[in-house]
């Protein structure tokens, strides 16, 4: 009987560790930062981590549920850019009129509803237009960056009110931003949509086989045109935090973070080709992502190295994933 | 027995100029199961489509529990009813077990979070394991990966999902196709469970002596048309494969 326990422990443990691995990937790296300078433990550290991680983060859990449907959405960054400055136009049109209360709440609203229109549009086109996900959001993506530039001529949206920079820099404890908290926030909520709800079953049912899907009457189209409008929408909302928090809307706002939300998915366990992914693996994915920038500037490295690492953990991350795949299936 | 649930008469379909279904006609009682036969291209797949709400017959009739019934849609003969495992048996691999023989009919929880679309996997989880204890099928765990079963298990997957929404008929398209021998006897295994429990079974094979082994009663399709209409117990192998090649040719000797 011991000796049952002892390999159900064993099991147990090793299920654990093919399971949670990423997990000990960040830990290792983190360690290694930690060896070579200890301030690393400080919480002001931790404080810049969480503030990069935030927007990685929040693009990736929406990301992460195209991404699961063996899509992709190449438009979050370039969506970022254009509802920034949408809703920094809205909000400063309207302070005249309204006040700043109700300026700011219409501007937000402005962008996270231009945001789900994007991602209804993305659906559209590849549902019934029958478009490729990378297609298609390719070309929103152009269209987002030319629209970006074209609502202010090229131009920031400066002169917004000054309380949004103090919502969007707001801290607890020290170290919590806005952002951050906002972008756990998410994580917890889509987390749950994802493990629990029919909706998430369905994400995973479409990404596994998407003929299954149909068969089984799930009304697909619908599915995925809802799938890109909270990809989308997510983006739409890190657009409208960026705004809260460097108090303008520009128009390079998200100019380099559709890859690195992927990135986050990926590294997480996300596969691909679908039908695989969770949530908590693309938190530590976007964790990873951050601790590494803000870890190599504690050490004084050129933070270029910070795209070297991350494309390496990238390879290293899918082919380990590659590797548990198939042990699984034996 | 003896009560019809199915009673299909002169059915046909065309696809441009190809008349892939001429003349096909069968009586099935309730509780029986009904081995549908004949060679590569005979419309044993097309006659199944049709029967499922794939596609539209042109003419022709089926009538089902007492009624003419032309379904539109496979939605509509599921209502009815009447499910489907295809040959590719339509599984999602990533997900587990239970969440494939729920897929598209998620049990949810009572109350609010029912409403918001909060699934109760310990009710659905229950009830996949109720049902593959009855129908006595070799799945040990219901949280497995379907990707990580084998053929025969995938296919008592996709059974036990037909049986727990198929109240009445269910349709298998080659359940054996793929299988080896043993793998193959649990599934004639499944399909004598299936029967105990008075669900009506339409199988079709290329493999004879499965047909044979848990049939009640033989249809064999050639060229679009039913050849014969058989009862098992007063058939033979050799005789059934006459009417598959068209080296015999008598029509519906009841």
């Amino acid at each position: 009987m011991t000796g049952k326990t002892d390999t159900n422990i064993k099991q147990t443990f090793a299920n654990i560790v093919t399971d949670y691995w990423i997990v000990l990937v960040f830990l290792g790296i983190y360690l290694v930062f930690v060896i070579l300078e200890p301030l690393c433990l400080s919480l002001p550290f931790w404080g810049s981590t969480f503030n990069y991680m935030a927007e990685i983060l929040i693009l990736g859990v929406g990301v992460m549920f195209v991404v699961i449907t063996a899509g992709i959405d190449l438009s979050i960054g370039p969506v970022e850019g254009a509802v920034g400055v949408a809703a920094g136009l809205t909000i400063r049109s309207l302070l005249p009129v309204v006040g700043n209360g109700w300026a700011i709440i219409a501007g937000s609203a402005v962008g996270l509803l231009l945001g789900l229109l994007i991602g209804f549009l993305n659906g559209i086109v590849i549902t019934k237009l029958k478009l490729a996900p990378f297609i298609a959001t390719l070309g929103m993506s152009v269209i987002l960056t030319g629209t970006g530039y074209i609502l202010n001529n090229g131009l920031e949206v400066v002169g917004l009110p000054r309380v949004m920079g103090k919502i969007g820099n707001f801290t607890i404890m020290g170290f919590m931003g806005f952002t951050t908290i906002i972008a756990l926030f998410a994580t917890v909520v889509f987390g749950v949509l994802l493990k629990q709800t029919r909706f998430g079953i369905h994400t995973y049912a479409y990404g596994s086989n998407a003929e299954s899907a149909k068969r089984a009457g799930i009304d697909v189209d619908k599915h995925i045109i809802r799938v890109y409008m909270i990809s989308s929408g997510m983006a739409a909302l890190s657009g409208v935090l960026l705004v809260f928090r460097f108090n303008t809307g520009s128009p390079l706002a998200g100019a380099n973070v559709t890859l690195y939300a992927i990135a986050a998915c990926v590294i997480g366990g996300t596969s691909v080709m679908g039908g695989r992914g969770r949530m908590i693996g693309t938190f530590i994915g976007a964790l990873i992502i951050a601790i590494l920038v803000t870890g190599l500037v504690m050490l004084g490295v050129q933070t270029y190295w910070q795209q070297v690492s991350t494309g390496l953990i990238i390879i290293f991350a899918v082919y380990a994933d590659q590797i548990r795949q198939k042990k699984a299936l034996k | 027995m003896g009560e019809p649930i199915l009673s299909v008469s002169g059915v046909y379909k065309s696809f441009g100029h190809v008349q892939a279904l001429k003349n096909v006609s069968f009586t099935l009682n309730k509780g029986e199961v009904l081995g549908l036969v004949g060679d590569n291209g005979a419309g044993k797949s097309t006659f199944i489509k049709v029967l499922s709400g794939v596609h539209k017959k042109d003419g022709g009739s089926i009538n089902y529990e007492g009624k003419e019934v032309d379904f539109a849609s496979p939605k509509d003969a599921i209502a009815a009813g009447i499910e489907t495992v295809y040959q590719d048996l339509a599984l999602a691999p990533d997900l587990p077990i239970y969440s494939n023989m729920f897929l598209g009919r998620e049990m949810v929880r009572p109350g609010l979070l029912g409403k918001l679309g909060f699934v109760d996997k310990q009710a659905m989880r229950d009830s996949v394991l109720t049902n593959i204890t009855k129908l006595k099928a070799t799945l040990n765990h219901v949280e497995q990966e379907v990707g990580t079963l084998s053929g025969g298990q995938r296919q008592s997957v996709a059974i036990t999902r037909a049986v727990i929404w198929g109240k009445k008929v269910i349709i298998m398209d080659e359940p054996t196709a793929a299988l080896g021998v043993e793998e193959s006897a649990k599934v004639l295994d499944i399909v004598n469970e299936i029967k105990k429990h008075g669900i009506t079974v339409i199988f079709i094979s290329h493999t004879i002596p499965h047909v044979m082994e848990v049939s009640d009663r033989i249809c064999v399709l050639r060229l679009g048309e039913t050849v014969a209409d058989l009862k098992t117990s007063e058939t033979s192998y050799e005789e059934v494969v006459q009417f598959i090649t068209g080296s015999k040719t008598q029509i519906n000797r009841k």
